[in-house]
């Protein structure tokens, strides 16, 4: 089947079976190769994206589903060379270890410091639900609340 | 550590140590640092490669860059950056004119003349290992010969005894060249971030613009170290050079490869172990759309496809038959009553029997015992099994992250039946290690190199995640049986271990304590399931059993934990630091904030000393872990932050095994398939973590696994302080403590 998919802001023609989960179709037939595959059932956000700016887990999700929605993936979180806020807390926390995880990691706290800019522990808890097997959760949690700040004073 | 005292000053000849300078990789001062023993050539003849290996090499450019090669591969746990750290300090580089460059497996890479003094010529050890040969030895060998990546070695062996070396003798040469230009002694010349000063004239040339004429000068092999308190870069805290890549998704990992007509392969193995296919229905599978073949191996089977889906969907239709076996009516439980019956009737081999611990406990009317236990566990890392390969005009080409890249590409020659130096590894990001990438069979390379050969085609193959948990390499489970006299003052008067199964390292289950009568051994009981080293091996078992088992001697004395254990550790006093250290930093002797519990464990593993203390609360029976105070005395950590998160790493890893981690067996296959149904810690699990160093100035230890061990214990212990409920088995969730 043929499909149009709107990936960071620019049109991509593929020719896929429609059950094809997006992951795959991003990965293997766009080369977006940021998003990773963990799981393949959904639990542990290696594969998060943006679908119109909601943090959406697709390894499960047929590519069909995201035809007409603005997908938005770690290769398109930049401004170009400029690293976005979240990233670049990233490096100054030191974040990453075997860095598999980080790219739904960042998408996954992306969405959320849009919905809640200035997240509590038990909010952070709540929403980012990524696995990390390197356990830089410390880290990820520090950068967060940096950034939160960070943006708060900006706009003071 | 080893500094200058510690270096021979007996000279050396070329033939028994090695460095070497030239050329090799265009312009500029090379400086390659080669250790080969005897393990060498046997590992050689094993795997049938002629190519020396360099354990690290430095390369300066015209540009005054100072190009560091590492050897080892990059899987988070920093040793990119912690190892050009090492040479450049020696060196006496500008660290921000320092980068990093990854050695391929590869033979157009090992210096082969570097190399044949130690090969062909000596099977003497260098004298500059002399200080560490009986406990580093091996380790040495496996890190450098193999690029080995593993055993928490490549800053404590590469880097203390390849990169240092080198940078120094590096140093050394540039020096020279200067003093030779300027006719100025050398003894009055200074190097200083990447230039060679002569402070009482002003004259200065940077090492670019030295290394010309540095490379003509013939290495020396035992160069001055330098004394840690002139260390410039060792010691303070250093960005990553791999981090930048895995914030924007730029960063390659094995699955990421790609390859000009690429196939994909789904691979579904036999689930019981030992059993073989013996019938594969695949009628529907080979029809479905974009399958090109189903191939059948031993023990697996492969659909391959145009697109990954579609190989996995095909996959999903194929029906297998396997043979029986023993195994395939073994149950989790059923080994378990097997452990139990070897500790009563096998024979022990002994780690330790010291006094007579047997005849002190028969003559006690007062004895302590008890038994625990720990589950299988998977490594269940990211980045699930995957490997490519092309094979093509008598050469093949393999991208997969491996801990082994010599080993792969062994196993990949022997398959593919071409010489060694046919096989090109690329070097990719590994997406999680923790030993599962070290498989000694590489076990999911052989694979894609057989399906490559039967498609005639590259093929990148991909675990499921549930063939990567039902397929791993197992953190074997164990059984320990404890028995204990324990006085009135709380003296061991006898100590007696008797576990299940051992693989390595052979100290893991020694305990740090004092005890006048020692018994601790081993009864072999092993099973099917196929052994993996599991971040931190033996240790991962050993310190749940000791250190769980010490807090109940330690009670049923009367005694807090902390000052049990600190009254056993007169002989230890670097053991005794870290304890006293993790107490000030957790407030051991203050009291617990309302509703908390504090638990305590003390381990020393990979040549480091690490003590934890948990605090916790239960409420309605669910335990929830706030706070983790962790010291550590690793001799002194050479990149502090980078070893930090090594540290948080550790301990996340082994809480996720204590709180939820089980592979269970039934019918002889693993029951887990998926995060599901094998639970790890995310973010509202995870402890705020405090890390203290102790720079006991002493051998570098590991970072990459010792602070696994003691988290475990240390909870179980919280636990026990809070309800009065021993845990003896994991995972907590077993339990149930309302």
């Amino acid at each position: 089947m043929q499909y149009t998919l709107k990936v960071n802001g620019e049109h991509h023609s593929v020719d896929v079976d429609n059950d094809t989960p997006l992951l795959w179709v991003l990965r293997d037939e766009l080369g977006f190769k940021g998003v990773k595959f963990g799981c393949g059932v959904a639990a542990c956000g290696a594969c998060t994206v943006h679908l119109d700016g909601v943090a959406s887990r697709t390894c499960v999700l047929p590519v069909e589903d995201a035809v007409g929605l603005e997908i938005t993936t770690i290769e398109g979180v930049a401004d170009g060379e400029t690293l976005s806020d979240i990233q670049t807390a990233w490096i100054d926390h030191q974040v990453p270890q075997c860095g598999y995880c980080q790219s739904g990691m960042i998408m996954a706290v992306t969405a959320l410091l849009e919905e809640i800019p200035n997240p509590s522990d038990e909010d952070i808890d709540a929403s980012i639900t990524n696995i990390c097997r390197c356990g830089s959760y410390h880290r990820i949690r520090k950068a967060i609340h940096a950034v939160a700040k960070a943006r708060e004073e900006a706009n003071v | 550590m080893s500094d200058a005292k510690n270096t021979p000053k007996k000279k050396m000849s070329r033939r028994k140590f090695l460095l070497a300078t030239g050329g090799v990789i265009g312009g500029g001062l090379v400086v390659g640092f080669a250790a080969l023993t005897p393990q060498h050539k046997a590992t050689q003849k094993l795997i049938g490669d002629k190519t020396p290996l360099l354990s690290s090499w430095i390369k300066i450019t015209e540009d005054n860059k100072v190009h560091v090669i590492v050897p080892h591969v990059e899987m988070g746990q920093g040793s990119h950056t912690s190892l050009p750290m090492m040479a450049a300090d020696e060196m006496d580089a500008d660290w921000n004119l320092v980068t990093m460059e990854q050695a391929p497996a590869h033979a157009a890479f090992a210096n082969e003349p570097l190399g044949e003094g130690f090969i062909l010529g000596n099977a003497d050890i260098p004298d500059v290992f002399a200080p560490i040969i009986n406990k580093a030895f091996f380790q040495i060998a496996k890190g450098m010969e193999l690029q080995i990546t593993g055993g928490s070695t490549a800053v404590r062996f590469t880097g203390q005894y390849g990169m240092r070396v080198a940078g120094a003798a590096a140093r050394e040469m540039l020096i020279k060249a200067a003093s030779e230009s300027w006719d100025i002694p050398a003894k009055e010349l200074v190097a200083e971030n990447s230039f060679v000063l002569h402070k009482a004239s002003g004259k200065r040339a940077s090492f670019g613009e030295l290394a010309p004429t540095a490379s003509t000068y013939t290495p020396n092999p035992t160069p001055k170290l330098k004394s840690p308190d002139t260390f410039t870069i060792i010691g303070t805290s250093k960005k990553r050079f791999d981090i930048p890549a895995k914030v924007n998704g730029t960063a390659v990992y094995g699955i990421d490869a790609e390859v000009e007509g690429m196939l994909y392969g789904a691979i579904r193995h036999v689930p019981v172990f030992d059993c073989a296919i013996t019938n594969v229905d695949s009628d529907t599978a080979s029809s479905m759309p974009g399958v090109k073949k189903v191939v059948r191996l031993d023990n697996a089977v492969v659909v391959v496809a145009d697109k990954y889906w579609r190989a996995k969907k095909a996959l999903d239709q194929i029906k297998i038959s396997h043979s029986d076996s023993a195994s395939c009516s073994l149950s989790s439980d059923d080994l378990y009553r097997q452990f139990a019956d070897a500790l009563e009737n096998g024979d022990p081999e002994l780690d330790i029997d010291t006094g007579d611990a047997t005849a002190v406990i028969d003559a006690s009317e007062d004895v302590l015992t008890a038994d625990y236990r720990v589950p299988f566990l998977a490594h269940a890392t990211m980045e699930p099994m995957n490997c490519t390969v092309r094979i093509q005009d008598g050469k093949v080409d393999i991208w997969t992250g491996t801990q082994t890249p010599i080993t792969a590409k062994s196993i990949a020659a022997k398959i593919a039946n071409v010489d060694i130096d046919k096989v090109t590894y690329h070097p990719c990001m590994l997406g999680g290690g923790f030993g599962r990438r070290i498989h000694q069979a590489s076990d999911y390379v052989a694979p894609a190199v057989k399906v490559a050969m039967e498609v005639g085609a590259p093929v990148k193959l991909i675990y499921s995640r549930e063939e990567d948990m039902q397929q791993d390499a197992y953190r074997p489970a164990l059984l320990s049986r404890f028995k204990a006299v324990v006085s009135d003052s709380g003296n061991i008067d006898a100590w007696h271990n008797l576990y299940t199964d051992k693989n390595e390292p052979v100290e893991a289950p020694i305990i740090p304590y004092a005890a006048d009568n020692n018994y601790t051994g081993v009864v072999r009981s092993t099973s099917h399931v196929p052994f993996g080293p599991w971040r931190s091996v033996d240790h991962s078992q050993h310190a749940f059993f000791i250190e769980s088992f010490i807090d109940e001697l330690a009670n049923k004395s009367g005694t807090d934990p902390y000052e049990f254990r600190l009254k056993k550790l007169q002989e230890k006093p670097r053991h005794r630091a870290v304890l006293e250290r993790v107490a000030e930093m957790a407030g051991w002797h203050t009291p617990t904030p309302l509703g908390r519990s504090r638990g305590i464990a003390l381990h020393e593993s990979f040549g480091s000393i690490v003590a934890e203390v948990a605090e916790i609360s239960v409420n309605n029976g669910n335990v929830k872990v706030h706070k983790v105070s962790c010291a550590v005395d690793c001799g002194f950590p050479v990149n502090p932050d980078s070893a930090r998160a090594q540290i948080e790493s550790g301990i996340i890893y082994g809480l996720s095994a204590a709180l939820f981690g089980e592979i269970t067996i039934e019918g002889g296959r693993v029951i887990q398939e998926n995060f599901p149904d094998y639970d790890v810690v995310r973010l509202a699990e995870a402890p705020n973590i405090q890390v203290e160093f102790i720079n006991s100035g002493k051998e570098l230890g590991g970072l990459g696994e010792p602070a696994t061990p003691p988290i475990a214990p240390a909870v179980m212990n919280a636990i026990f302080t809070a309800t009065g409920k021993r845990i003896r088995s994991l995972p907590l969730s077993n339990h149930t403590l309302v």
